[in-house]
């Protein structure tokens, strides 16, 4: 089995706690008290793509769509294994808009067909099954279609031999299982596996690895973002049935009301 | 009379989804004038699907099960065919995963988890972002708008709507070439599971207040004297506590049981998301102040690995 060449798409999303806030105009989250992270599924589909290279052997490259400051996103990717970055922006994303999917996957399609024809293909991509913050659900989609490569979503388990990939959905019941040729596309579901911490060693090469930046402009697509709303909370009165273990009573009386017990 | 609304029909060899009703229920209320036409593709009879003004069935052999590419190419081809006004599904892992194939094929904007929209040009919609957690406004400007509804937003009752046996079913054979489903299930591995977390009508879940894998002892000891599913946060299963299946959350389960017991957990937004649609919140928690507890119905304020035994034993004593 040759090595394998794999490219991991991650989004660099803000990580609000207990409530979201907005900006005063209601166009962005407000970011000042928050750190910043890879959505989930995504830093499953980097800890995926080491354990198949640990396997196999070759090599990954992470990729954003994003401002410079998601080069914090890429450096910890490479933190934990990663060999290359790829940062993809232009002014309007540095200036922290964030694209719609039709065009992030468009200036993913770029970057992709730019680097293949730069270093040979790549055997897979891999994306999340979906981004914590928009939830489109469609980029990994749309690139796999531009780049005439099979795909499938909502994957828990991956593995390759023979150039074929074998990968595992979980549905109500267990799993169904799909088959796909390389090269291919998956969108990964956190539940994968564990993601692994950086290691010492690997934050100092993190450090001084080198970042690529791709300039990418492509047009926009036709999902507009207007502005945003957080939902209303609804006010609960909170009954308090006691403290400690001298609760339980109280706790057992709310199973046999509720009629649960 | 104004074109018809695609619903594409999520259905597994035959056996149609709950939730698909919800997409026939959101067409029918963001579209009132539009007939809905339900699309079920593949198998060699159509289920029966009630709610719906007319039913497309789309045969192909190579549609015999699913399959993302060749569902999102067979769905395309319809649309073509038909010009709807808009395609529509229930913003399951399949719907979504299909109308993000006919967007792309078409390149058209596709929005999905839609909580409200309104046609014009461009369409008008209101979209979950964050798992739910926050709402995004925003335009649709498109020949052909795609729209995923959010789950469990519209219910599935379709009161005034014809019955499935006064529908007619016209047939669509779309044009696929041999390995058009080259992803398709080639297989399927069956796991045995009594109470299913999404169905159990009371959730038993643990946080990292939990402490441990053991510490899941008692929790899994009152699930079992209630029937209960046991649930848990994503802490838990980053620490290899409990199996990712069992995590409730944005990415994690959605749950609505009658009764989630919520046992060490501060009640993160991505948490809370995953159990707001539960009828009845009962937080265990040293914290008084933990989001959890101010936004429960019930709490009790204390160590766990002290009251949840407890509870366990007082239940056991009062069945005795
Ligand atoms: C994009 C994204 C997606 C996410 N998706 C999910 C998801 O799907 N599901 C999810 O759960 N989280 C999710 N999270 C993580 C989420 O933000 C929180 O970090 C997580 O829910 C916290 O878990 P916890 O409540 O168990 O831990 P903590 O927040 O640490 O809370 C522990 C709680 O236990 C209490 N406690 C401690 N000891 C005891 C004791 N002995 N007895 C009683 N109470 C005690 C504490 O007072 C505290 O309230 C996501 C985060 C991001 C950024
Ligand atoms: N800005 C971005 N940069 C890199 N990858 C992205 C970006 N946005 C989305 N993706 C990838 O596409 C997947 C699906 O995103 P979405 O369609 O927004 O739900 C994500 O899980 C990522 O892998």
């Amino acid at each position: 089995m040759p090595a394998l060449r794999i490219l991991v798409c991650v989004k660099r999303v803000p990580a609000p706690g207990a409530q979201i806030t907005l900006t005063a105009d209601g166009r962005a989250i407000d970011t000042r008290n928050l750190a910043f992270t890879t959505s989930p599924h995504e830093e499953c589909a980097v800890e995926e793509a080491i354990r198949l290279v640990e396997g196999h052997g070759g090599d990954i490259t992470v990729l954003t769509v994003g401002p410079p400051e998601a080069e914090e996103q890429l450096r910890f990717s490479i933190s934990v294994g990663a060999q290359h970055a790829i940062l993809v922006t232009n002014d309007r994303v540095a200036d922290g808009a964030d694209p719609d999917p039709q065009a992030t996957a468009r200036a993913i399609t770029g970057a992709v067909r730019a680097l293949e024809a730069e270093a040979g293909p790549f055997d897979l991509l891999l994306f999340g099954n979906e981004s914590a913050d928009s939830g489109g659900f469609q980029v990994g989609v749309r690139v796999a279609r531009a780049l005439g490569r099979p795909i499938v979503n909502g994957i828990k388990a991956i593995d390759i031999s023979d150039a074929v990939l074998t990968a595992r959905r979980e549905c109500d019941d267990g799993f169904e299982v799909y088959r796909l040729g390389l090269p291919a596309v998956i969108g990964v579901k956190e539940g994968i596996n564990l993601p692994r911490y950086p290691t010492l060693p690997g934050r100092l090469r993190s450090k001084k690895a080198e970042v690529q930046t791709i300039i990418a402009e492509p047009p926009g697509g036709g999902l507009t973002m207007v502005r945003f709303e957080t939902p209303a909370v609804e006010v609960t009165e909170t009954v308090l049935l006691g403290t400690g273990a001298g609760a339980a009573g109280a706790v057992v009386d709310l199973f046999y009301e509720l009629g649960l017990a | 009379m104004t074109d018809p609304v695609l619903v594409l029909i999520d259905h597994d060899r035959g056996t149609v989804g709950d939730e698909t009703r919800q997409a026939l229920a959101f067409s029918r209320a963001c579209l009132p004038h539009a007939p809905v036409a339900a699309v079920v593709i593949g198998g060699a009879v159509p289920p029966t699907v009630s709610g719906a003004d007319a039913i497309w069935h789309v045969r192909h052999v190579e549609l015999d099960d699913y399959a993302p590419e060749a569902w999102g190419d067979a769905l395309h081809q319809l649309a073509a065919a038909v010009s709807p006004s808009a395609i529509v599904a229930t913003g399951t892992e399949r719907g979504n995963e299909v109308l993000a194939h006919v967007a792309a094929i078409a390149d058209e904007p596709f929005a999905a988890n839609v909580l409200l929209a309104t046609p014009g040009s461009p369409w008008r919609i209101r979209r979950a972002r964050w798992g739910g957690s926050l709402l995004e406004d925003a335009t649709v400007s498109a020949q052909l708008p795609i729209l995923s509804c959010a789950l469990h937003v519209y219910s599935g009752d379709l009161a005034n709507a014809p019955a499935a046996r006064e529908v007619s079913v016209a047939e669509f054979v779309p044009t696929l070439g041999p390995g058009a489903a080259r992803t398709r299930v080639v297989d399927r591995v069956q796991i045995a599971e009594g109470i299913t977390l999404t169905t159990a009508p009371v959730v038993v879940s643990g946080g990292r207040g939990v402490g441990s894998e053991e510490g899941f002892a008692a929790i899994e000891a009152l699930a079992e004297l209630l029937g209960a599913a046991v649930g848990c946060s994503r802490v838990v299963t980053n620490q290899g506590w409990r199996p990712h299946a069992d995590q409730v959350g944005q990415t994690g389960k959605r749950v609505a049981p009658d009764l989630y017991i919520a046992c060490g957990i501060s009640g993160a937004i991505q948490h809370w998301v995953g159990m707001q649609a539960a009828k009845h919140v009962l937080a265990i928690n040293t914290d008084p102040n933990a989001p959890m507890v101010t936004k429960a119905d019930y709490a009790v304020i204390g160590d766990l690995h002290e009251i949840v035994p407890a509870i366990v034993e007082e239940l056991r004593r009062r069945r005795a």
